[in-house]
């Protein structure tokens, strides 16, 4: 099953500004990254998933179902944990979960079970009974995260999770994030602006950019090996970009690295016989991977 | 040997196969949340204070009139009547208590958390809407119901009882339009702001400052407009519809002053009801704005 599909989705604003260019995208169910600038249409699809605007063209599919159609039953089946800060300072974690959970449809005391396992399963145990207004932000993050979870959605839609959290909070929430992709067998989407989070626990990746898809693929398709060769010596990097120009090898440089194309096999012998030669130090030769990053690198100097 | 008892398991995430309740569970539990708020339950010690010394007040005044009756035998007030003279402590709980379910929603901006659940842009003010409007009517319902009692104890057999409830039953619907009406302003008003001391002002200011106008419309020299003053103020209108509709549970006083309609009552109602839609119009309208953002 898809998890989500669009099709040429548009929206345009009513000020005329367009936050979604005919974004045609197909995502299997795991763990999804959608990553962009600030500005780049995350939100905007976001709450065209949840059915809280129409779009302007084009078709959207959450779950099999249209959510501009079937809005109660896609949010049902989902859980939404936004970006601001949402939590009521005087209500305690355990009753605000509670009445969310039955605003979800939960009967009563199913609603308070949950609430309590949800808060138990973020790390929220005894505190949960005290008012949320006193609550660090790594714990109101736990609490919205909490709430996203309670009615056992299929999908979470997760903006900014580890927003304003400390690097050992944002360790702990990206932990928690996988382990719900995982072991609970609920598909996540994450959304962020910090490539380097989503990459770490994303099986999926949606890139867009200025309100169009950049790409849409397997984190490991993004990073396949290349046809470069990456070597550093720890020293003679000169003396050995020079035997390496003699053997008839294209040499690039990237800092303290020396990029060769790979033909063949015999490339791997020619270079390890020249760092041979010349008594070198090797401290690493291999396949260069590409890097998520690179998405967004060749677009801004493609822009330049 | 035994098979130790008792031992807690981590049993891991459990997926959810039980039941999914539809729309109306939803709304009503919303509702519920509402009527409990507005009365402070399930909130802090502080959030109570005023609304429960508001009820203390009406209970007291209710528990006093029924006494005098009973005693002295006088009555010192009908049940349409008690409406009346409650009508600012009415305005206050209002002003406290709108604010305390709309602008706090807005403030804290969990609005987000409620909209991207199954529950309609439409649902969550209407639900708001009938919670203060439940809460008011209990305000008010619930001192003529103690006054109704007191009277049918020492009333003489079933039909003296039998006359109290014919007295009783006009007297809560016409709570029930105190409460409509002031429900669908406050709450119009509440939902503009995030801020509760603003909501507040701003709904005792449209009591406050409608006053006048009926003043100055009262002592114009045309007839008509003098009829028609009590519409300028939601107070007056609401106490004009009573007039046409019940003047002789609302004015027990032969000497007193007596709001004239002229042939306008009427024009009171329609423009109660209207009132009350335009505001209802206005809140949904807001409501949906607000879903979409």
């Amino acid at each position: 099953m898809t998890l989500i599909a669009t099709e040429s989705l548009t929206k345009v604003y009513g000020g005329g500004v367009t936050a979604l260019s005919e974004l045609t995208v197909a995502v299997e169910p795991g763990i999804v990254g959608l990553v962009g600038a600030n500005g780049a249409g995350k939100s905007t699809l976001i709450k065209l998933l949840l059915g809280l605007l129409t779009p302007t063209r084009g078709r959207i599919q959450v779950l099999g179902l249209d959510p501009t159609v079937d809005t109660a039953a896609v949010r049902a089946r989902v859980g939404y944990m936004p970006e601001h800060d949402c939590l009521p300072p005087d209500l305690s974690a355990a009753e605000l979960v509670t009445h969310l959970g039955r605003i979800s449809g939960l009967p009563r005391t199913v609603a308070r079970e949950r609430a309590s396992e949800a808060l138990r399963h973020v790390g929220l145990h005894e505190e949960r009974h005290r008012p949320v207004g006193g609550y660090s932000t790594g714990m109101k993050q736990r609490v919205k995260l909490a709430q996203a979870l309670v009615h056992d959605p299929d999908l979470l839609l997760l903006d900014e999770p580890t927003n304003g959290l400390d690097p050992a909070g944002r360790d702990a929430m990206l932990a928690l994030v996988q382990r719900i992709g995982t072991e609970f067998g609920i598909s996540v989407l994450v959304c962020s602006h910090l490539l380097g989070e989503v990459e770490r626990i994303c099986d999926t990746l949606v890139a867009i950019d200025g309100g169009r898809l950049l790409r849409a693929d397997h984190i490991a398709a993004m990073t396949t090996a290349t046809d470069v060769l990456a070597v550093e010596v720890s020293e003679g990097t000169e003396a050995l970009a020079a035997r390496l120009a003699a053997l008839d090898l294209p040499v690039g440089r990237e800092g303290r690295l020396l990029l060769v194309p790979l033909a063949d096999q015999g490339t791997y012998d020619q270079i390890l016989g020249a760092v041979a030669e010349l008594d070198l130090p090797l401290h690493r030769l291999d396949q260069r991977r590409h890097r998520v990053a690179e998405l967004f690198a060749r677009r801004e100097s493609s822009h330049a | 040997m035994p098979e130790p008892t008792g031992v807690i398991h981590d049993i891991g995430y459990q997926r959810y196969t039980g039941p999914r309740l539809g729309r109306r569970y939803v709304f009503g539990a919303l509702y519920l949340h509402g009527v409990r708020t507005a009365f402070g339950l399930g909130r802090s010690a502080k959030a109570k204070i005023f609304p429960w010394l508001v009820v203390g007040i009406v209970l007291m005044v209710a528990a006093a009139v029924t006494a005098i009756r009973s005693q002295i035998g006088e009555t010192v007030m009908t049940y349409a009547q008690f409406a009346d003279s409650m009508s600012w402590l009415v305005i206050f709980f209002t002003a406290v208590a709108a604010p305390e379910l709309v602008s706090r929603d807005l403030r804290s901006g969990v609005l987000p958390l409620y909209f991207s659940r199954p529950l309609s842009h439409a649902d969550y003010p209407l639900a708001k809407l009938l919670a203060l409007v439940t809460a008011l009517f209990l305000l008010l319902g619930a001192p003529q119901l103690v006054m109704f009692l007191g009277a049918a104890f020492t009333s003489d057999g079933m039909g003296g009882v039998w006359d109290e409830l014919l007295d009783l039953l006009p007297g809560l619907l016409y709570a029930g339009l105190w409460a409509a009406v002031f429900a669908s302003i406050g709450l119009l008003i509440a939902s503009l702001t995030g801020k509760r001391a603003f909501a507040a002002g701003g709904i005792v200011a449209v009591f406050l400052m409608t006053t006048p106008v009926v003043g100055v419309l009262s002592i114009l020299p045309a007839q008509a407009a003098n009829q028609l003053a009590g519409i300028a103020s939601p107070p007056t209108l609401v106490q004009g519809v009573g007039v046409w509709t019940m003047r002789d549970l609302l004015i027990t006083d032969p000497d007193g002053v007596v709001p004239d309609l002229g042939p306008f009552g009427p024009v009171y109602a329609l423009a109660a009801v209207a009132l009350v839609a335009a505001c209802v119009t206005l809140l949904l309208a807001r409501y949906r704005k607000v879903a979409a953002r």
